[in-house]
Formats: C-alpha cells, structure tokens, sequence
C-alpha cells in the first residue's frame, strides 16, 4: 500500500483485480464504466467513493445490490462530491487525533458525477471542495447530456446537438450554447492537476489518476464518456467514437498543472476532420442537411482554434 | 407504518449494503474467485438474460494482448496470469465491444446467436482474411 501501483503494459494492468462489478444495470457498451474500472484499476490502495445521482449511481446500486467492493457513499445529485469531501476531512481530523483505526493504510477519496451533476447542479459543491483544498479528486463522466433522465441539454452539450429539451427540427439545429470549458474553470481554483481524458486511451487516463491520486490537495479529472443511448450509436461502436473524439481533437487530451502550466498528452498521427465524429452519431445527423452544413464547418473552425489554444498556451509553459 | 402517522424521523434514513461477508481487506489483490461475495453483491446477480447475441472466445487466434479486458464495460473477459481465458457469461450484456477491439486476422472474438452451440460456432470460424491491395 502507498506504493504507485507498476503497470508498465496492458498485459501488466490485466492482473488488476477489479473493484466494480458486472451485473450493474448501465446500458451495454456504456463507457461510464469503462472509465470507472480504469481509474480504479490505476490503484490498489484504499478507496472511499462516491456517486452523484446519474446513470452511474442509478445503475449500480439498485437495492438490494450494489456493484461496489470499495466504500461508496451516494447522498444526493450535487453533493457527491462534498461527500467524499466530508469522509476526507473526518480522515484527517481522526489521523491528527490519532485515532485511525489502521493508520498505516491511507485510501484515496474520489468522486463520480455527471456532466449534468458536475457542470450544472454541483457546480458550487465541487467549486467549494477545490477552493477549500481537499485531498480529493473528482471525475467527471462527461456525456454531455443528462442521460439518466431522458436525454436533457446540460451546459456541456455541444452546439447543436440534438437532446430532448433543445430538439433539431424545422427550426432549430438543437442545443444553441457552446460548451462549458470545465477544466479551465476548474484550473482556475489554482488546484494541483485538472486534466481531460478518454476511455481508449487507458494508458493516458491510468498515468493521469495515478498523478492525481498522488498529489496532495483537489483534483479534477474530466472523462469523455460516449452514450451510446443519447449520442445515438450502435454498442459495439463506443470505442470506435472514442478514437473519432480524441483523433478529431473535439476531445484533446491535456493536463494543467498547479493551475496554469498546460500539457498536452496526446497528439494523434492523422487528425481526423471533425465532420467523420459528427456524421457517426445519430445526435448530430441533422447537420448534415442542407440548410445547416455550415454548422459543420464551424464546427471544424471552433475544434482547430481550441487546439490552437491549447498549443500556444502549452508553448507559452506559463 | 402509514406516511400519515409517521413524522420524518420514523424513516430509514440511509441504507448500508455490504459487498462482502466477513472481514474484507486487500479487495484489489483478491482475484474475484477468491472474494466472499455477499448476496448483495452485483456479482452474485446476472444480466445473460439481455443478451440476444453473444462473443465466443477462440483461443486459437489470440494474442493475449487484453484489449478486451481492457474495453469490456462489463468485467466479462476473464483474464489471469495475462491470459485471455474466456467470457463471463453471467455479467456479459453482449454488446459487442470485445469483438470491435479484437486486433487478430481472424478476429479471436466473434458475435453469434445467444443460442448457438460454441463448438459449432468454432467450427464455422472464417478464415484470416486478405487484405485488399
Ligand atoms: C437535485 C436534483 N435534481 C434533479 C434530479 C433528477 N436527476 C436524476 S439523475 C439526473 C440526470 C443526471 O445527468 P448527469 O449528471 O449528466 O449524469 P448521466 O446520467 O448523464 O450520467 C437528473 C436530472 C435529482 N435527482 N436531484
Ligand atoms: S444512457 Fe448512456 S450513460 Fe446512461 S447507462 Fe446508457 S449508455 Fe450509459
Ligand atoms: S460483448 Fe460486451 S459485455 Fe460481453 S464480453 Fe464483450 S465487451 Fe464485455
Ligand atoms: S482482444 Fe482478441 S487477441 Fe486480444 S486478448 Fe482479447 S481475444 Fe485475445
Ligand atoms: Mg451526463
């Protein structure tokens, strides 16, 4: 225990043995739980979990079964991670009182939240773990929709994706607002390490929650999750879209350290257009009408300036 | 107990599952056959009944290199030692990711009916396929 765990190969990392359990009731070919067995399987210490209301929360403890083998606590939709906060600050206040019952095993304290529990409705709860510093990282599975209750817009769906309260049609594109930048926002608190990561990219994900759960002080941890249910793909495809996501750069893989020094993770070889994730996703398939292709240009326009972004800010190493 | 006659305080407030019975420690160094699962344990239940086609494993053409294991949303590719053993029926929802991520030529991973006998889906198993020049 306190060790890093070795996980040099996927070989190495099938000897995991994993603590999220099969048999929950999220869809087939979810990727939430793709995302929670690789950042489980990051560690072997001690966990203390939680999950604001969603699918994930929703599909794996539905009584009398839970699909957890580590301590896991769900209160509420916003709270999830003030929870998790709130263990952690009873762990510190037992250890200084040396009153820890096994003082010689630290767990690691994280949250899973939704975009629509992290971006929205625990949007100040998680403000207020990052601005008050605790030893806790929360993991954000980004489907960019409220999914678990029917497909509603959150402030992380994308311009004009169809969901069922900003619907495409005769006259409208679907969802208007452009995307809420949550890891910038979250940078922005001064935390040590907030990073966006993808499920197809394990190695990348383990090395960045390896990083995070080691750190000392709030981590925010970003993960692309595709829905196959509300983004409107057939199961089997969920990694397929993961690669058009991360190789169209509309989901760049990047860290920012102690606030500002910005890193990207992951330059693809061949940079897709953004037009082959968009046209593989049943969401966006009204934009491939005439009267609204120019919203796949601008679509192009808006990832290519992103990118630009995040590369002159990973230059500036400011 | 009748809502009408009961004040907030009469509810349960929380409910506490456990995942194991008896002491659990070094859960994540305890491969799951090893694990005392409780009845309220996931793992104990089954999903094979949302299945309507389902991955068969032929080991012949694998190459352990545990992208299944990896991808697999639903702890269903058996794997130790590195090994890729087989599926796990019990929790597999027949999604079909396993068989996308397969690398080999043929794929060492195959979607067929859920009633087909594996045997016979092994025998049937096509051949490595030309790539096209
Ligand atoms: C305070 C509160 N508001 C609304 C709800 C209803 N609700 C439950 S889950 C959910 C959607 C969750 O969306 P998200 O956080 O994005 O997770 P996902 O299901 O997409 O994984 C909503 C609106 C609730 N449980 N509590
Ligand atoms: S609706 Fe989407 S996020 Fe929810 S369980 Fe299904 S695939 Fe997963
Ligand atoms: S079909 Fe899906 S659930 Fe079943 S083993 Fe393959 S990846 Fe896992
Ligand atoms: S993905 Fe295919 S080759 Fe790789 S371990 Fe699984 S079955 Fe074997
Ligand atoms: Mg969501």
């Amino acid at each position: 225990m306190g060790e890093i765990k070795k996980i040099k190969n996927l070989k190495e990392f099938s000897t995991s043995a994993d603590r999220f359990e099969g048999a929950n009731l999220l869809c087939p070919g979810c990727a939430h739980s793709i995302i929670v067995r690789e950042v489980l399987n990051a560690t072997n210490d001690d966990l203390v979990l939680s999950a604001s209301t969603g699918c994930l929360e929703v599909c794996t403890a539905v009584y009398p079964y839970t699909s957890w083998d580590a301590s896991w606590i769900h209160i509420g939709f916003e709270n999830g991670s003030t929870a998790v906060a709130g263990a952690e600050a009873m762990y510190k206040a037992l250890k200084r009182k040396g009153r820890l019952k096994q003082p010689d095993r630290e767990p690691k304290f994280v949250s899973f939240a939704g975009d629509g529990a992290s971006y929205d409705i625990g949007f100040q709860w998680i403000s207020g773990c990052m601005e008050r510093g605790h030893n806790i990282m929360h993991v954000v599975l980004d489907n960019e929709v409220y999914a678990n209750t029917g497909g509603q817009r959150s402030s992380s769906t994308p311009i004009g994706g169809s969901t069922t309260t900003s619907p495409a049609g005769r006259v409208s594109y679907g969802e208007k607002q452009n995307k809420k930048d949550m890891v910038a926002i979250m940078a922005a608190h001064g935390i040590p390490y907030s990073a966006q990561v993808a499920p197809n990219k394990w190695k990348d994900m383990v090395k960045k929650i390896q990083y995070g759960l080691e750190v000392e002080g709030p981590v925010f941890i970003n993960a692309m999750s595709p829905c196959t249910t509300e983004w409107k793909f057939d199961p089997k495809d969920t990694m397929m879209i993961s690669d058009l996501a991360t190789d169209s750069l509309v989901f760049p893989l990047y860290e920012i350290i102690d606030g500002h020094k910005l890193n990207i993770t992951y330059r693809p070889k061949t940079v897709i257009p953004v037009e082959e994730y968009l046209a593989a996703q049943g969401r966006f398939k009204h934009l491939f009408k005439d009267e609204y292709k120019h919203l796949i240009k601008e679509w192009q326009e808006r990832v290519d300036k992103q990118w630009e972004m995040l590369q002159r800010r990973e230059e500036a190493g400011v | 107990m009748s809502m009408e006659n009961t004040g907030w305080d009469g509810f349960e407030i929380g409910a506490m599952l456990r995942s194991f019975d008896g002491p659990a420690k070094d859960i994540a160094l305890t491969k799951q056959e090893d694990r005392n699962y409780s009845k309220n344990n996931s793992f104990t239940a089954s999903v094979a009944d949302w299945r309507i086609i389902k991955p068969v494993f032929n080991k012949d053409y694998c190459i352990d290199c545990q992208f299944c294991w990896v991808y697999c949303p639903d702890i269903s590719i058996i794997s130790r030692d590195k090994k890729m053993l087989g599926v796990d029926y019990d929790h597999c929802k027949g999604c079909g990711i396993c068989v996308e991520v397969c690398p080999t030529n043929p794929k060492s991973l195959l979607m067929f009916p859920e009633q087909k006998d594996t045997e016979e889906a092994i025998a049937e198993w096509p051949e490595k396929e030309k790539k096209e020049k």
